[in-house]
């Protein structure tokens, strides 16, 4: 049993890998930089998304492309309660697909891929996607049919997010493989300009492409010449590994780390599988630590709030941080990831009176977001818990990666320990890096 | 095909509709839905969750007790939550896959009440009506709980349908109040920006009841029959114009109605029926048909109301135009010479048609504060 020092928050010491707290009702605080799977679908070039679903489902999606002044890529098909009375939700998403592509059609073109997107009701009503898809293809042979969902109902298994990061994929046909290129897929953000690996692919003879490189669809459909595939980002490892599988290419995952052994073992994998040569990385891991001591000198007994938004490895940047005489409090999070299991161990020993408290329990509505010092938080849900206008304002990663990622998470906090930024302002706008109205 | 917007957004939701109304009040908003729900409303069509602290959340609903019907799980978070964070009601809110499953919410917020000792009540909502809908119904649950029997004064009135949705402007819920103070009016309570769930239980106090938005047509219904309080509907559109003869005829029916208990429309009433107008304006009905009649009466303009969202046909003349989706509104704009509308609406104008921008956060968003226009 979990020794608790409130509903909402853990000790480190007491926690367990997992869930760290019941199921309850959730609370979503007001910080919404992370991607949803209108911004993930967006970086598909020309794709067009077609919603399937009530009005308050559609509400939030919507307004998404609205707000990326992308309103033109987006359309959508409104269920009603007749089609659920009358059994007909089948019948009008196929009807309504249809027109929405006529619609496009005498608008400037259909687009070359389409996104379909329903929702749990088709699930619930038994609806056959299949048939519609294939009536689809029938009548549009030259659109390419991405199978998504926004089913957030059946999270248990797959959540719409991982789904889409794979289905995005699919219209990428079976090509020969160019062994010179190798492609890092299934990030929102590109890897970091500085990032080393970069370099080590580069003198190793390879190419490196990512969908972020892509202006037009006949780019993306390029991507399946990659011969190796490379994912950095622990919710698209699922969709990229069976894109690797269906293409028959090489995959290597290398999930973004704070741990130089870690990080060492990606880059060995790497010359395993590509051959590459592997360069000393002691230079790269001393200028690390000289990051990091800089930073430790600026933030001395600064306490330091992460939270799980923000990178997908947030216990692991606490124990760097705290390995190297910073003062992580708090980190803000529900579960602990199976890929951080060895982080909490070190944690539970070595730093047991870190919190670890809840993001979505409903006590942290009215949680106090008042501390008695500045905090400086790494993440905007982190921010807006802590009250502080000292936050790296990042989200999923932001593209850092390898010994320049840790070096570049060190000059972030130390820009932001040295500008406030206005939490009111930024927090609050969707899809960080996204084109925006606001 | 109606059900289809090839570019144009869709209003917020019957959920998001109750949740806004109910914000304020202290109460503990539940949507029995799966994640994401939440997200919606807060980001998109809730001002003020960075800086109030209003108890709305979600079930986060799953696969298997959705189909299992595990309505235990709804109940006991709801009453834990409820015996932690002490609100003054509890109110559930449906979505579309309970609604597909028959979930009886009435008897849920039974067991809820006997459980927590808590007031608890359900919004009737699916997710699949607009925000007015959901609105309506909330303000509609609270005038048949909450408000007690009380002797009414001819000067008091009540302020109904004022949420962010359609008033989202800073300050406008303070205006709708100065306008009926300006008027000779104590305002009892505003239905539901800045008044407590205490000053809305007094409602029968007031002679009176303003209905400034569709969303509070309902209750003033219910308050109508409940205590025979009498109600106007219009709102004193501010649009700089210096004249406001429409707040003055405002100012006037509700003086009338107080004193002869009858009800009345200005919105409706106070202006030319116009078919054929070249001028339109597509918005609520009660906010387009009151600034229709300013602009008439301060200027001559007429102009055809033009209401997309699912209303009582009192709150619009036989000839304005009930256009829901976006082919309906493309066809009932096709002749639009100047179109009054969010601006947003731009895509399905004439291209010969000028657009006078007139922001609504229930259809655009955040987007609307981008817009250059006057208030509502």
């Amino acid at each position: 049993m979990l020794r608790r020092m409130g509903p909402s928050a853990v000790r480190a010491g007491d926690a367990q890998s997992g869930a760290l707290f019941p199921s309850k009702l959730e609370f979503n605080p007001p910080a919404h930089g992370v991607w949803n799977i209108v911004h993930v679908g967006m970086l598909v070039p020309e794709a067009h998304q077609i919603y399937v679903c009530a009005i308050n489902c559609m509400r939030g999606v919507v307004l998404t492309a609205a707000e990326m002044g992308l309103s033109d890529r987006f359309s959508c098909v409104v269920l009603k309660e007749e089609d659920i009375t009358r059994g007909t939700v089948e019948e009008v998403t196929l009807a309504g697909i249809v027109d929405v592509l006529h619609k496009l059609e005498a608008h400037g073109g259909l687009p070359p891929c389409v996104i379909v997107f329903p929702v749990c009701t088709h699930h619930f009503l038994g609806v056959s996607m299949s048939r519609v898809y294939s009536e689809l293809e029938r009548q549009f042979p030259t659109v390419d049919f991405v199978r998504a969902f926004m089913d957030p109902i059946m999270k248990r298994r797959i959540s719409p997010d991982q789904r889409l990061r794979k289905v995005m994929f699919d219209p990428l046909p079976k090509v020969a493989a160019d062994e010179g290129v190798v492609a890092c897929l299934g990030s929102d953000f590109a890897l970091d300009a500085g990032c080393e690996l970069r370099d080590v692919l580069k003198r190793g003879g390879r190419s490196l492409v990512e969908l972020q490189d892509c202006e037009t669809y006949a780019d993306y459909k390029e991507l399946a010449c990659a011969g190796t595939l490379l994912c950095t980002y622990p919710n698209a490892s699922y969709g990229i590994e069976k894109l690797a599988r269906r293409l028959g290419r090489r995959y290597v995952y290398v999930p973004s780390t704070f741990s130089y052994d870690e990080i060492r073992g990606q880059y060995h994998r790497l010359q395993e599988v590509l051959g590459t040569p592997l360069p000393d990385f002691e230079g790269e891991v001393d200028r690390c630590e000289e990051a990091l001591e800089s930073l430790r000198a600026k933030l001395q007994g600064v306490p330091i709030a992460i939270d799980a938004a923000a990178h997908p490895r947030p216990l692991g940047l606490a124990r760097l941080l705290l390995e190297h005489g910073l003062l992580v409090t708090e980190v803000y999070l529900d579960a602990v990831s199976p890929e951080e299991e060895g982080e909490l161990a070190w944690l539970r020993e070595h730093a047991a009176n870190v919190e670890l408290r809840s993001i979505i329990l409903p006590q942290m509505r009215v949680a106090s977001r008042e501390r008695e010092a500045e905090v400086l938080a790494i993440g905007q849900k982190a921010a807006w818990f802590t009250g502080t206008s000292h936050f790296v304002n990042l989200v999923e990663g932001g593209g850092l990666w390898g010994f320049a990622g840790i070096r570049g998470m060190a000059s972030l906090m130390e820009e932001a320990w040295a500008y406030k930024k206005d939490a009111r302002d930024l927090v609050p706008r969707k899809g960080l890096g996204c084109t925006s109205c606001f | 095909m109606n059900r289809t917007n090839r570019i144009l957004p869709v209003y917020a939701g019957d959920v998001s509709g109750a949740a806004s109304a109910l914000f304020e009040l202290g109460g503990m908003v539940v949507i029995h839905d799966p994640s994401g729900c939440n997200s919606t409303y807060n980001t998109h069509d809730e001002t003020r969750w960075y800086d109030q602290d209003s108890l709305i959340f979600i079930t986060g609903l799953m696969e298997r007790d959705a189909i299992l019907g595990n309505d235990n799980k709804l109940v006991d978070d709801v009453v834990d939550a409820a015996l932690e964070l002490h609100p003054r009601f509890v109110a559930l809110c449906n979505s579309p896959v309970p609604f597909i499953s028959g979930t009886d919410f009435p008897a849920l917020c039974k067991l809820i009440e006997r459980r927590c000792g808590i007031p608890c009540f359900y919004v009737s909502t699916n997710g699949m009506h607009d925000y007015s809908v959901g609105a309506s119904n909330a303000f509609v649950a609270l005038a048949q709980r909450f408000v007690e029997p009380a002797q009414s004064r001819e000067a008091a009135l009540n302020i109904l349908g004022v949420t962010p949705l359609d008033f989202h402007q800073p300050g406008a819920a303070d205006e709708l109040r100065a306008f009926a103070e300006r008027a000779g009016f104590e305002v009892v309570s505003s239905w539901a920006m800045g008044s407590c769930l205490d000053e809305l239980a007094s409602a029968a106090k007031a002679g009176v009841n303003l209905v400034v938005s569709a969303a509070g047509l309902r209750a003033a219904k219910v308050l109508r029959e409940r205590f025979g309080t009498p109600y106007v509907v219009g709102t004193p559109y501010a649009s700089g114009m210096a004249l406001k003869t429409f707040a003055v005829k405002l100012a006037e029916a509700l003086h009338r109605s107080a004193r002869l208990g009858d009800c009345a429309w200005p919105c409706c009433d106070a202006r030319t029926p116009a078919p054929n107008g070249a001028r339109c304006i597509v918005a609520e009905p009660v906010a387009a048909g009151s600034r229709a009649a300013e602009e008439e009466l301060a200027y001559g303009l007429t102009s055809r109301v033009i209401c997309p969202l699912e209303t009582d046909a009192s709150l619009t003349l036989p000839s304005d135009t009930l256009a829901y989706g976006e082919e309906e509104l493309e066809v009932a704009l096709s002749a639009a010479e100047v179109v009054v509308a969010d601006a947003l609406y731009a895509p399905v104008c004439p291209a010969v048609a000028r657009l006078e921008p007139w922001p609504h956060l229930a259809f655009s968003g955040r987007n609307c504060y981008g817009q250059q226009t006057a208030k509502r």
